[in-house]
């Protein structure tokens, strides 16, 4: 059994079911990140697993004990709030403390654990400020502050980065994964930001529309997303779909597709099972770095098909040029080397790694294989 | 000036400005005419006032009207001045705008941070008592004060602009908390507060504008009303009933300048309220109608 246990939980507004049977266990010390594009119900169950939401159905557990009908304060977690929620009135020591106080601990030992708080987060020069008077960084430091000082089971964090501009979100993700690794707590964190999700978690799960969509490693998510959503939703630039026809050529089925100018490509799968969808349509997922010009493909592989197509945009984006051709019908995107000599409007060869191919079946968009 | 002059969104040449400023200047005279008059005359002998001149500052001064208008004026029967009526109305003011400024913002914080079914209509229906004239509830309310054995005593009064006011600072309160910020509130829960802890450490020391809105909207309300004073009053009639009794009295010689010292007197507290802290009433009308 798991230290966080959410079983069969639902959650209803009147007669409209926003989460449906939701199920996951997590383990002490993991760092699981809810991931999903807004409505999906990600913060509500952040909110229901910190009781600031009832439960309409189901159980949530922390470390064995039923948390349905406890109150926040009862379940011994802590939440960082997207906006840090800091009390505008009190000191950045006395927001820290605010917690302990609340619980009766003596003065003694809360200034004791907000010293060394305040040295874990380097914060110590500010305990005296109001939080009016600090930068988006220290407030959010300030507001994790917060959540430490408690010594929680679980640390729920409720969208904390996204209210920081781009260069310091970059910085205080790493803080927040060394912070992780140095005292590996237990943490659940709601983001609508993928790279977020995949460079924080120990495993993700994918939401939508109510459902976990994929609960999984990062890696599990990436390279063998369950459907055409997390295929999608997962990776920047988006994994590319394409509709293709399965057709065996000696006994090794292939990827059909038709290329800009209307030309058929065949591309070798990897994935024997693919030979039952023989003659049948799929739904072929590449991502954008199993798409590139020949010196650029994985030397790994063992399946490098190439292809010939027209290009039809270019965009150097300095580490990488991506480049847009058409497939299928499909605008597709591939990721080259910088320096790779393409222009729109020519044709071009490209590598496509098809051991990173992934099918879906394209009416119930699941995953076929691999 | 300049500094001001560039924000301004029209910018006026320098013969318009003039113009707007004697204009602006005229106005603020017109309005301060009647307070002139009043100031001039209650330092004035009454022969100076009877013998003609209303607008002529006073030949000679004296603070006589004053004393008589506090401690000696003829009000109805006795003649005690102003003195004990002021006492009423400052023992049935303070109570009144503390209490109902308390239940507003309890209200507001109820109505805005614990939701419940029906709290938009409860929200309604007090707002809704804002636009109940006086003269309506006048016989229900003096039936209740009668069975409550309240009626003709400040205690009394003090209930009835209580029940009045809540509507308002309700309105206020509501307002201001709509725009607070509910993940302080849930932060608060989570970490341990309760319902007034959360309350008296997080949302009321924040609240300074909004209460003083309500003070002063309150206190200006209840310390001029004449109605309810003169109607639920009974023996412990505030200040403007005794004002009234003053100025109407219809034997002996009219004591004009001890009527505007009287007036003034009555006027002073509301003066006071605003002078010290009319600079937060726009700031806290503002802030509370950002959002709501």
């Amino acid at each position: 059994m798991g230290f966080l246990e959410i079983r069969n939980t639902t959650k209803s507004y009147g007669p409209v079911e926003i989460l449906h049977d939701i199920d996951i266990s997590v383990e002490e010390g993991e760092f699981l990140v809810l991931v999903g594009p807004s409505g999906c119900g990600k913060s509500t169950l952040l909110n229901m697993i910190a009781g600031l939401e009832d439960i309409t159905s189901g159980e949530i557990s922390i470390k064995g004990r039923v948390m349905n009908g406890v109150h926040p304060s009862k379940r011994n977690i802590a939440m960082v709030f997207q906006s840090y929620a800091l009390y505008p009135n009190m000191t950045v020591g006395q927001n820290i403390t605010f917690g302990l106080e609340m619980h009766g601990t003596p003065r003694a030992e809360r200034e004791k654990a907000l010293a060394e708080v305040a040295r874990l987060l380097q914060i110590d020069h500010l305990l005296d400020r109001k939080p009016g008077q600090l930068s988006g960084g220290q407030r959010q430091r300030v507001a994790m502050g917060r959540a430490l000082v408690r010594d929680p089971d679980v640390f729920l964090f409720d969208e904390p980065l996204s209210n920081l501009d781009a260069k310091l979100r970059v910085d205080m993700r790493t803080e927040i994964k060394k912070l992780h690794q140095k005292l590996k707590t237990t943490i659940v964190y709601v983001t609508h930001d993928q790279i977020e999700a995949m460079t924080l978690s120990t495993r993700i799960a994918v939401m939508y529309q109510g459902y976990v969509q994929q609960l999984g490693t990062p890696k599990e998510i990436y390279d063998t997303p369950a459907n055409v959503f997390v295929a999608t939703f997962m990776g920047s630039p988006a994994m590319n779909i394409i509709p293709a026809h399965v057709v065996m050529r000696e006994g090794v089925p292939h990827a059909k597709i038709t290329d800009a100018d209307g030309n058929e490509v065949l591309l070798r799968f990897s994935q024997p099972n693919l030979a039952e969808w023989d003659g049948r349509e799929i739904l072929l997922g590449i991502r954008p770095e199993a798409m590139t010009d020949p010196e650029g493909a994985d030397r790994q592989s063992a399946n490098i098909q190439t292809l010939t197509n027209r290009v039809s945009v270019t965009e150097p984006a300095g580490s990488d040029t991506f480049v847009t051709m058409v497939l299928g019908g499909k605008e597709v995107v591939a990721r080259m080397r910088a320096d790779a000599l393409v222009r729109p409007g020519q044709r071009f060869d490209f590598a496509a790694n098809m051991e990173k191919a992934i099918a879906f079946d394209p009416k119930t968009e699941k995953r076929i294989a691999p | 000036m300049s500094a001001i002059r560039h924000e301004t969104a029209v910018s006026t040449g320098r013969t318009a400005r003039v113009f707007l400023y004697l204009v602006l200047v005229l106005f603020a005279l017109f309005y301060l005419l009647p307070l002139y008059v009043m100031g001039v005359n209650s330092v004035k002998p009454l022969p100076e006032i009877t013998g003609g001149n209303m607008m002529a500052l006073p030949r000679a001064w004296t603070l006589e009207p004053w004393r008589a208008a506090w401690s000696s004026a003829q009000i109805g029967v006795q003649p005690t001045g102003l003195k004990p009526y002021f006492l009423n109305s400052i023992l049935m003011v303070v109570p009144a705008v503390a209490i109902s400024t308390i239940v507003g913002a309890l209200n507001g914080y109820i109505l805005t941070k614990w939701r419940f079914r029906g709290a938009d209509w409860v929200f309604g229906l007090m707002l809704f008592s804002c636009f109940i004239p006086f003269q309506i509830v006048l016989i229900p309310m003096a039936l209740i004060l009668g069975k409550l054995g309240l009626a003709g005593s400040i205690p009394g009064l003090v209930l009835v602009h209580v029940v009045y006011g809540i509507g308002f600072t309700t309105l206020y309160f509501r307002n201001y908390y709509a725009a607070f910020p509910t993940e302080l509130v849930r932060a608060a829960m989570i970490d341990g507060a309760g319902f007034f802890r959360i309350f008296w450490r997080i949302l009321l020391p924040v609240s300074g504008p909004i209460a003083v809105v309500s003070v002063i909207w309150q206190f200006t309300n209840i310390w001029n009303d004449f109605l309810f004073g003169a109607s639920f009053g009974g023996t412990s009639q505030p200040m403007t009933v005794a004002l009234n009794n003053l100025v109407q009295s219809s034997t002996g010689v009219k004591e004009y300048n001890v009527h505007f010292a009287a007036a003034i007197l009555a006027a002073l507290p509301t003066l006071a309220v605003y002078v010290v802290a009319g600079r937060y009433f726009v700031r806290g009308l503002m802030a509370g109608s950002v959002k709501g």
